[in-house]
């Protein structure tokens, strides 16, 4: 028998609507590769008869449906991978969900696999289904397909279906660009022409499901292209040693080689490639290695060592194609995490200039992304990035979006080119600079940024504050939120939309006072914590000081300065925080103001206790 | 794993000095190399560990220079609960997975590596390489991160964790084949001797100290026997053999009809067991 490791690995996908017979076609491979142990068929034949679907029949989809809750539902939820193996190629199959709310799943299983599995009931033909996972799997840069036409034992073996199916299936491919590797008429209930040629359709003379996976040729040759090493980590375990580890995205590394560190542009010699069993004299694409270079300079997770001769671009604003795959849509102007290969850098997405239909193809309009939609919009990052086109690299051109309060992963993308205009757009280097412009004043700079519900008192303390810090002989400008309103920000309304907007371009007049040195105090509800942390992430660490101004919503209510509670509870206002939009308290903000414990007056001497503190480093107070 | 240690504040090695903790170790020292390991280790006894197997891992300990942390259940819980008074279910949850979610909250552990394959158990199969967990340690099956390409998002918020599992893709075989591989040492209770053994509910329990009573009719016998899999040892069902090295094993396990996991009693239960007792938090 050969040894496991030495077979070629193919990783595949299937995908098919619900009720197209996926976990059957699976649970029939396994079983007919001689994948399934007795222990398992034992226990396999005691739930066929207790949950199965094929009267006392082995019911094959139950050794693939693992969840509990799946199986009450009769339906796949996720992705599983199975392994099996043939004489030829070792297989992992991910299974992927046919149901219409999983379509991240799907995407998840087919961003690593090198061919799909499109399985189609004889009966129904192509669905929406069929075409929407056609699309996402190339989409991903699955090109080789094949298509599984299934259960032709319902429809009497008829080559007229099969032919009809696939003819249908034929154009759709021809029109997205993807490579129809074959097409099989079979029965994964039945087993015909799954891992054995079928004796009811003997007009088929092609290859067995089976055969055309081990014998599809998929595989781009890596080695060849010019080095790729993303820096994941830096080894230093003493002040003599200095590597950089990773996994070599593309290429082949030498010792000698010269390579380029990007994004610094630096060049160095690479001296040894370093393993537990000793010095290798080359590496290549898919290797996890450790590297020592030649001299030492500075280079830290995140940053790509490339072929000198043919490094990659980099750019900050990209047109991308992204896969919302978050219930919440995508907020336009809103900053979330964008991770790509090692690098995380905060991201901004544009109005999508089209979304796709997967079905007609057709470009709409839309003002953003809602789950499952796949889209292409520009989009800005904070720090350039070190990238590849995704059609060159799927390691430097796929990334995901991360939203910055949940965490959780909201978006696949990929990077189809980086925008000119970022290119050739360069900062203008200033000679008197913020931090001369805040020595004059005797002061260092700061964001005092008040943050609270309607009516919580931001605008009396912020007023106490400033007058104090006057009285200190301090320059400051309090920027509030209302009165901004009725000019910078006169054309923004109060959707969540347009809240992001405000903030953004009152972060920006904040950022602005700051260079010139001053202590700007900013008074706005501000309800998204995402959005006050994208205008903290603008300002150098330390000056952006959050102010929680802490009212619970009753007592705001029952202040109602402004008599605007009354009027959101009549339904006058839309959009209100606290009554009909949520409002997202700070998590950890630098100074909480409790109102309901501390009078304005105690709470603007705190502020700017802390604003002056030792803390905040160099900043003496004036005698 | 390097990318866990990049990203996460407190990560820790779930070592349990089974054949896929000692390859999941042997991955720790070449990525890390030459540096040692960057983390802790922690290991759940439950005070009916084999012998041999806590020999081992103070052997690996002692030559790798690693920091170990044992964790156990209170004295009183285990008084209370024995492999022998106790359902699978409650000696799971009290001597497994109570200690160990009260460890990596005692610790503030915010990244854990164990060695689960998708291969072993039908819902281990779903399981991402990062899987998180609640507050808590509760995993929500229907609700886990996608994970594209090799792109992990680590980003937690405060208290939550995440459980990564860097052997998810590989099958009991490749385990067997890389321990041959690269002469990885195991636990010696994997290869086949002579051991003190009784047959009971139709499984080969080795007697590994004099704490189990033999019911009436039960005799100790000396057999050739190994194991596929280490656990608690009264719960844990050797296979008759006689493959005393690593070929033989590897000959034997290619020619088997049986799943690894056959021989633990803490799978038994409803169907769905395992995947009950990961949303409960264990590993």
């Amino acid at each position: 028998m050969t040894e496991p490791d030495k077979r070629e690995l193919l990783r595949f996908i299937t995908c098919g609507s619900v009720d197209d017979g996926k976990s059957t076609l699976i649970g029939r491979l396994l079983h007919d590769t001689g994948m399934i142990p007795d222990d398992q068929l034992v226990a396999l034949a005691a739930d066929s008869r207790r949950l199965g679907t094929q009267g006392g029949d082995l019911d094959l989809a139950l050794l693939v449906d693992g969840l509990a809750a799946e199986r009450e539902q009769g339906i796949t939820i996720d992705v599983a991978y199975r392994f099996f193996h043939t004489a030829a190629r070792s297989f992992i199959v991910a299974d992927c969900p046919g149901h219409e709310h999983y379509t991240r799943n799907m995407i998840t299983g087919a961003s690593s696999a090198d061919l799909a599995v499109l399985i189609v009931d004889a009966r129904g033909g192509l669905t929406a289904q069929t075409r929407r996972h056609a699309v996402l799997c190339n989409l991903v840069g699955v090109r080789a397909m094949v298509l599984a036409v299934n259960k032709m034992d319902l429809v009497g073996h008829s080559p007229a279906v099969f032919d009809a199916i696939v003819a249908d299936f034929t154009s759709f491919a021809a029109r997205i660009g993807v490579t129809l590797v074959g097409a099989v008429p079979m029965s994964g209930l039945k087993g015909d022409n799954v891992c054995a040629p079928s004796p009811n359709m003997a007009w088929y003379d092609g290859p067995t499901l089976l055969t055309l996976l081990e014998t599809a040729d998929v595989r781009a040759d890596l080695a060849a292209a010019p080095l790729r090493l993303p820096v994941q980590w830096v080894n230093r375990p003493n002040p003599d040693f200095r590597g950089y580890a990773g996994t070599i995205a593309a290429g082949t590394v030498r010792p000698g080689d010269a390579v380029r560190l990007l994004p610094s542009g630096r060049i160095s010699q690479v001296a040894r490639i370093v393993t537990m069993d000793g010095d290798l004299d080359r590496a290549v694409a898919g290797q996890s290695i450790t590297l020592c270079l030649a001299d030492e300079i500075d280079c830290s997770r995140g940053d790509v060592i490339a072929a000198a001769d043919a490094p990659p671009q980099s750019a900050n604003q990209f047109e991308a194609t992204i896969v919302w795959l978050d219930e919440a849509p995508m907020k336009v102007g809103r900053g979330y995490w964008l991770k790509l290969a090692t690098q995380m850098v905060s991201a901004t997405v544009q109005q999508p200039k089209y979304v796709l239909n997967v079905e007609s193809l057709d470009h709409l309009a839309a003002r953003t992304l809602d789950l499952n939609a796949i889209g292409v919009a520009e989009l800005a990052t904070d720090r350039p990035l070190v990238f590849e086109p995704y059609a060159d690299s799927r390691v430097l051109g796929g990334f995901v979006l991360i939203d910055k309060l949940s965490n959780h992963t909201v978006a696949a993308g990929m990077l189809n080119f980086g925008l000119r205009r970022a290119q050739n757009i360069h900062w203008q280097a200033l000679e008197v600079t913020r931090e001369a412009r805040a020595a004059q004043k005797q002061q260092r700079a700061a964001v005092l940024w008040f943050t609270g519900l309607s009516g919580s008192g931001k605008s009396t303390i912020a007023n106490l504050v400033e007058k104090r810090l006057l009285a200190l002989g301090q320059h400051s400008f309090l920027l509030d939120g209302d009165n901004l309103r009725h000019g910078l920000n006169r054309d923004l309304g109060f959707t969540e939309a347009d809240r992001i907007e405000n903030i953004r371009r009152v972060g920006e007049v904040a950022k602005l006072m700051t260079d010139a040195g001053l202590v700007v105090i900013t008074a706005l509800i501000s309800p998204f914590m995402a959005d006050r942390d994208t205008v903290r992430a603008m300002l150098p660490a330390g000056e952006f000081i959050e102010v929680h101004i802490d009212t619970p919503l009753a007592e705001a209510e029952r202040r109602d300065v402004k008599g605007l509670y009354a009027k959101a509870r009549a339904g006058q206002i839309a959009n209100f925080t606290g009554i009909d939009s949520p409002y997202e308290a700070p998590v950890a903000p630098e100074i909480r103001i409790d109102t309901m414990r501390e009078t304005p007056e105690a709470a603007a001497e705190r502020i700017v206790a802390y604003l002056n503190g030792p803390h905040r480093d160099t900043f003496q107070l004036l005698e | 794993m390097r990318e866990v240690v990049a990203e996460a504040q407190r990560p820790v090695f779930l070592y349990s000095v089974g054949k896929d903790s000692a390859v999941m170790l042997h991955l720790a020292l070449k990525a890390f190399y030459p540096a040692p390991p960057p983390f802790p280790f922690l290991h759940i006894a439950s005070g009916w560990d084999f012998a041999d197997l806590l020999a081992h891992r103070d052997k690996m300990v002692a030559r790798h220079g690693l920091d170990l942390i044992v964790a156990s259940a209170s004295d009183a819980d285990q008084a209370r609960v024995t492999p022998f008074t106790a359902g699978a279910d409650v000696y799971a949850e009290t001597l497994l997975t109570g200690p160990l979610k009260a460890a990596l909250t005692a610790h503030g552990f915010d990244a854990a590596f164990g060695g689960g394959r998708r291969d072993e158990e039908k819902s281990r199969a779903k399981e991402r390489i990062m899987s998180f967990r609640s507050t808590s340690h509760h995993w929500d099956p229907k609700n886990q991160r996608p994970e594209l390409w090799d792109l992990y998002n680590l980003r937690l918020s405060p208290g939550e964790s995440i459980r990564v599992f860097p052997l998810s893709n590989w099958t009991e075989a490749d385990i067997w084949a890389y321990i041959a591989q690269e002469m990885i040492d195991i636990v010696p209770l994997y290869l086949a001797a002579p051991r003190p053994t009784v047959e009971r509910g139709g499984q080969i329990i080795v007697l590994d100290d004099d704490r189990m009573a033999l019911a009436p009719g039960e005799a100790a016998t000396l057999r050739s026997v190994r194991f596929r899999t280490l656990g608690c040892w009264p719960l844990t069902g050797a296979v008759e053999s006689t493959a005393a090295d690593l070929p033989s094993v590897i000959a034997e396990m290619q020619a088997s009809t049986t799943s690894e996991r056959h021989g633990r009693m803490i799978d038994v239960g409803a169907a769905a067991s395992m995947e009950q007792k990961k949303q409960a938090g264990y590993f």
